[in-house]
């Protein structure tokens, strides 16, 4: 099994197959992408079986060497925080190319090409075990995803793609001078496993900190690094959009799991309050911002902002279910989040609009769309039974322990979250239709119903089954959170000691009123 | 005076290029215009020689000329460098020759004898030898500079160059002569034993530093020595900028190096601050007066200056350290000029060859739309952006991350911060060109008249630079084996 190069294989076959479709046709390259990415999902697919829960050590690990001086390593391994992310990714990758079917008519090319260079720097940044191969994938990403936004992008594309390209890159530079700076501190090596069992001193890990901040923060992104975002989501092709939303912004997240809690401990709980801070202000401010944008698109994008700020909140309350439960919430952003902007895409192929205004009293024309488009936004307020509760629960859960205050305030975000979402679907489901369109206005044609359905099922799966999910990171989390080398996490640990099964039984308690929820909200 | 058969034998790839040179200038009278491309294939023929002969000489090390000229795998390192890059110049040069309509057979000429200048330089250990070998490169420079004769702007170059560079070698003699009298000695080991023994407070040595570090300063084109670097870069023949942009800054870096370190070692804490405040001079300059050039020969003119920048962050972390720390970060500097090497060379050929009704096009917006009209430069043009850009998984970024590593380890770190963000900058206007040639439509004549022209001769430049730029990107292992070989020692 060991010998077997799954995660080689999975991260380098889409890259294959975008050299393969710039040498063919148009038609055939949409085929291509759309089989690559299909058996690259197939191929991560028995990870799910074969990925050991009861280890947190790093699993279906390859190792290489890649630069022999310095010894960089080409390393590759899986653990239960990068697992779900990989088969997220893998899973969303197809229908960012059903999406960009009819929906990309020029230069198809090189879009689908450049899709699949995305998926193997993205899957590639989830599984690298070497600090500097990551950043190779880390930064190898920007050039693609310049390009989607700035060839196939709306009309102000050209300033939303360098703003995205900037921002990000200014970032990560200074992640490469920190990297650097823990290989000479680190006992020379760039292996993430080895940096991270390091004893590094108070003020270089503050340092360290602040540095490693700019790059996940500028990423996730963090309140008030956030400016790129809805300038790059509202410009970019819906395939683009999504890749952003669901997977881009992980990377963030991920770098704080892998990188900053592990390696620099003390620096995290010295930093708590502050990050805490900023998590709860994304949360509301973005959710304050979604309910001013007539743009369908920009709402979607600042939701993001505040959803992605219950993931930082998870990671920075330091407990076992803040952190599974800001793994969850990762996953289940890219999949209802994802889920969104497909939507938005179709119906910006039909109505050439964003705005909520012209895409008004779909429920009429589209029965099955508007449907579709109620089950995402209903997940993304985070109702029961759909996958968005079970994250958000775990969050507030996690952030409850650490202060009821903070818990509360988070919790206004989630108010907030179903203002906005349900005010959308009011207008866009239920509203007047917009005269101009109606004539135009066809229901899901079978390609697109095939791209949401998985999504949909995701959803209540996600929602009604998360143990699964749970048992996987389990392992991992707790030896993320191992108080061993942390006597200060190890401390809240014992304030509250509560295990995966105990929370996802807290959820198993709730879970039987969502039903009538879900009626009363319908 | 005779000299030993030994010595002639040391220095027989130089005598290999020199020999060639005159047979060039002789046969080119004789020959049919048509025929006048068989210059640049026995160019080619010498070129090969020299490398073979070279790649001999890798170890030991063997004085010559009582001490003149050294060989050792530094030399070596440099001069196969410069070989492979005047290869390709030479290849270039074939196609932009025939395009610009120039059929000039000194030229092949001038570019030998300018080899054989940054041969000598690299290789001398005396710095009488290394002055003549500057000078050798210099005069064949100028007149290649000036090669379009009917273009007020190619002769302004070559007088703006010409002005400034003998003013520049001026300096650097009068920088010699002070060393001269304070040691007695031309010879760099003479000079580091009368420094050693003297110790590094006189004030003359500052002064002979300084005029020195003035007189390379310009060669290398670094801040405040750059004032003739955009002018001349623009107005030079496109193959000529080229050769100036990465053979020329590569032998100058090679014996300004040699000089500061194998003569000049013990003085290394002051030269490093002197160099410490150039290098960031030339970071800030080159990468913010790069942003706003709408002239893509100007761009490139200063993000050359800016790369120079990046490459003294190297020497200056160097100079500080003495052991490992130094071999380190000199080995950088070899390995960053290599890889700045292929992809300004990779970047200078497609310009060159970029053209709108016969005329070479040179502004940023003739590129718009270029992605759909020529695919593949396009395509090639991203590459060698997103490389000088420095951003992975490009040679480019390998390069830095050397560069940026010793400096970490040398306990620079600020400088680090400070380069990667001067490097984050630089992304704007490398991408700028990609934003143009992917994102923008072409308007009109730019549309209809704008085209690469191809010939298979371009085609192999174009080849080597990308394969140079995407394989040292990813496997770096052969190349920093030879640099940190190459490296020299701090004494």
């Amino acid at each position: 099994m060991t010998s077997f190069p799954w995660l080689s294989l999975i991260v380098f076959l889409p890259l294959a197959g975008a050299l393969l479709c710039l040498l063919v046709k148009a038609e055939s390259a949409r085929w291509l992408a759309l089989g690559v990415t299909v058996a690259d999902f197939v191929l991560s697919l028995p990870l799910w079986w074969l990925f050991d829960s009861s280890t947190a050590g790093m699993q279906f690990v390859e190792r290489a060497s890649w630069i022999s001086s310095p010894p960089v390593q080409y390393s590759l391994g899986l653990d239960g925080i990068s697992f779900p992310l990989v088969l997220m990714t893998t899973f969303l990758m197809p229908f960012c190319v059903t999406v960009s079917w009819t929906a990309i008519d020029k230069r198809v090319q090189l879009f689908m090409s450049m899709l699949l260079v995305m998926e193997t720097a993205m899957l590639g940044v989830f599984v690298a075990l070497d600090f500097v191969l990551f950043y190779v994938f880390w930064e190898a990403m920007l050039i693609p995803m310049y390009l989607l936004i700035g060839v196939w992008g709306g009309p102000n594309r050209l300033y939303a793609a360098i703003k995205f390209f900037l921002y990000t890159l200014a970032g990560s530079v200074l992640l490469l001078v920190a990297i650097l700076a823990l290989y000479f501190q680190g006992g020379h090596t760039f292996d993430i496993l080895a940096l991270s069992r390091g004893t590094y001193s108070a003020s270089l890990q503050m340092w360290l900190f602040l540095a490693f901040f700019a790059a996940f923060a500028v990423k996730v992104p963090m309140f008030p690094f956030h400016t790129w975002l809805p300038d790059a989501h509202v410009e970019a092709p819906t395939a683009g959009s999504v890749i952003l939303a669901s997977v881009l912004l992980k990377m963030g997240t991920y770098g704080f799991l892998r990188f900053t809690l592990p390696m620099l401990p003390d620096a995290t709980v010295s930093f708590t309050k502050p990050m805490i801070a900023l998590s709860i202000i994304a949360i509301i401010y973005g959710a304050y911002m979604a309910l001013a944008q007539t743009d369908i698109k920009k709402l979607i994008a600042y939701s993001s902002v505040s959803h992605m700020g219950f993931v930082t909140l998870g990671i920075f309350v330091l407990n076992i279910q803040g952190i599974e439960g800001a793994v969850m919430q990762m996953v289940n952003h890219g999949i209802t989040t994802g889920g969104l902007f497909l939507c938005v895409g179709i119906i910006y192929e039909r109505t050439h609009s964003r705005q909520i205004q012209d895409n008004t009293g779909l429920a009429g024309p589209m029965p099955r769309y508007a449907l579709f488009l109620m089950i995402f936004a209903l997940s993304s307020l985070g109702l029961p039974g759909t996958n968005s509760f079970v994250g958000e629960f775990l969050v507030l859960a996690g952030t409850f322990v650490w202060s009821q205050f903070a818990a509360a305030l988070a919790a206004l975000g989630v108010i907030l979250a179903a203002a906005y979402i349900l005010w959308l679907m009011q207008r866009v489901v239920f509203g007047t239709p917009a005269p101009a369109h109606r004539a135009h206005l066809l229901d899901l044609n079978a390609r697109e119903t095939a791209t949401l359905i998985p999504l949909i099922v995701l959803v209540f799966v996600l929602g009604i089954f998360p143990n699964p999910l749970l048992t996987r990171m389990h392992a991992s989390v707790t030896h993320l959170l191992g108080g061993a080398k942390n006597p200060a996490v190890a401390v809240e640990q014992q304030q509250a000691p509560v295990t995966a099964d105990q929370s996802t039984a807290a959820i198993a308690a709730v879970l039987p009123h969502s039903s009538s929820d879900q009626a009363a909200a319908r | 005076m005779t000299f030993p058969l030994q010595d002639l034998l040391t220095i027989l790839p130089e005598l290999i290029v020199i020999g060639t040179a005159c047979l060039i200038l002789a046969l080119d009278p004789i020959l049919e215009a048509s025929k006048k491309d068989v210059l640049a294939w026995l160019t080619l023929g010498a070129l090969a020689m020299c490398i073979g002969l070279t790649s001999s000489q890798m170890t030991g090390r063997v004085s010559a000329f009582s001490g003149m000229v050294v060989i050792d795998a530094y030399a070596a390192f440099w001069k196969l460098l410069l070989y492979i890059v005047t290869g390709l110049t030479v290849l270039l040069s074939l196609a932009y020759l025939k395009a610009e309509r120039l059929s000039i057979g000194e030229y092949y000429g001038f570019i030998l004898l300018a080899l054989a200048g940054m041969m000598v330089m690299v290789s001398g250990a005396d710095l009488l030898t290394i002055y003549l070998g500057t000078e050798l490169m210099s005069l064949s420079l100028y007149v290649m500079a000036g090669l379009k004769r009917t273009e007020a702007r190619s002769l302004e170059a070559s007088a703006k160059y010409f002005v400034l560079g003998a003013f520049s070698s001026g300096i650097l003699l009068y920088g010699i002569s002070l060393l001269f009298g304070l040691a007695g000695s031309t010879g760099l080991s003479a000079i580091a034993a009368a420094i050693a023994t003297h110790g590094t407070g006189d004030p003359l040595l500052s002064m002979a530093l300084v005029l020195l570090a003035v007189g390379f300063g310009f060669k290398m084109a670094v801040v405040p020595f750059h004032m003739w670097t955009p002018d001349v870069y623009q107005g030079a023949p496109t193959s000529v900028t080229a050769f100036m942009a990465v053979a020329s800054k590569a032998a100058s870096f090679g014996a300004f190096l040699r000089v500061f370190v194998e003569g000049l070692g013990a003085a290394s804490a002051d030269w490093s601050v002197l160099f410490t405040v150039i290098c960031l001079a030339t970071l800030a300059l080159g990468n913010l007066v790069a942003i706003v050039q709408t002239n893509i020969k100007r761009m490139l003119a200063y993000s050359s200056i800016a790369h120079a920048g990046y490459a003294l962050i190297g020497v200056v972390v160097a100079g500080g350290h003495s052991g490992e720390g130094a071999s380190t970060g000199f080995a950088s500097v070899l390995l960053y000029i290599a890889i700045y090497s292929f992809m300004t060379l990779g970047a200078f050929a497609l310009v060159g060859m970029l053209r709108k009704e016969g005329q070479e096009s040179d502004q940023i917006e003739d590129y718009a739309g270029l992605a759909k009209r020529e695919p593949l430069a396009a395509f090639f043009m991203l590459v060698f952006m997103v490389s000088l850009a420095g951003i992975p998984p490009t040679a480019g970024f390998i390069g830095k991350f050397y560069i940026f590593m010793a400096a970490v380890n040398g306990g620079m770190t600020w400088l680090a911060i400070v380069a990667v963000i001067f490097a984050a900058i630089s992304a704007f206007y490398y991408l700028r060109v990609v934003m143009v040639m992917y994102m923008r439509e072409a308007e009109g004549a730019i549309a209809t008249h704008s085209r690469l022209e191809t010939s298979p001769a371009l085609s192999v430049v174009l080849a080597c630079a990308l394969a140079g730029v995407v394989l040292l990107g990813l496997f770096p292992n052969g190349l920093w084996s030879l640099a940190s070989q190459a490296a020299p020692l701090l004494k």
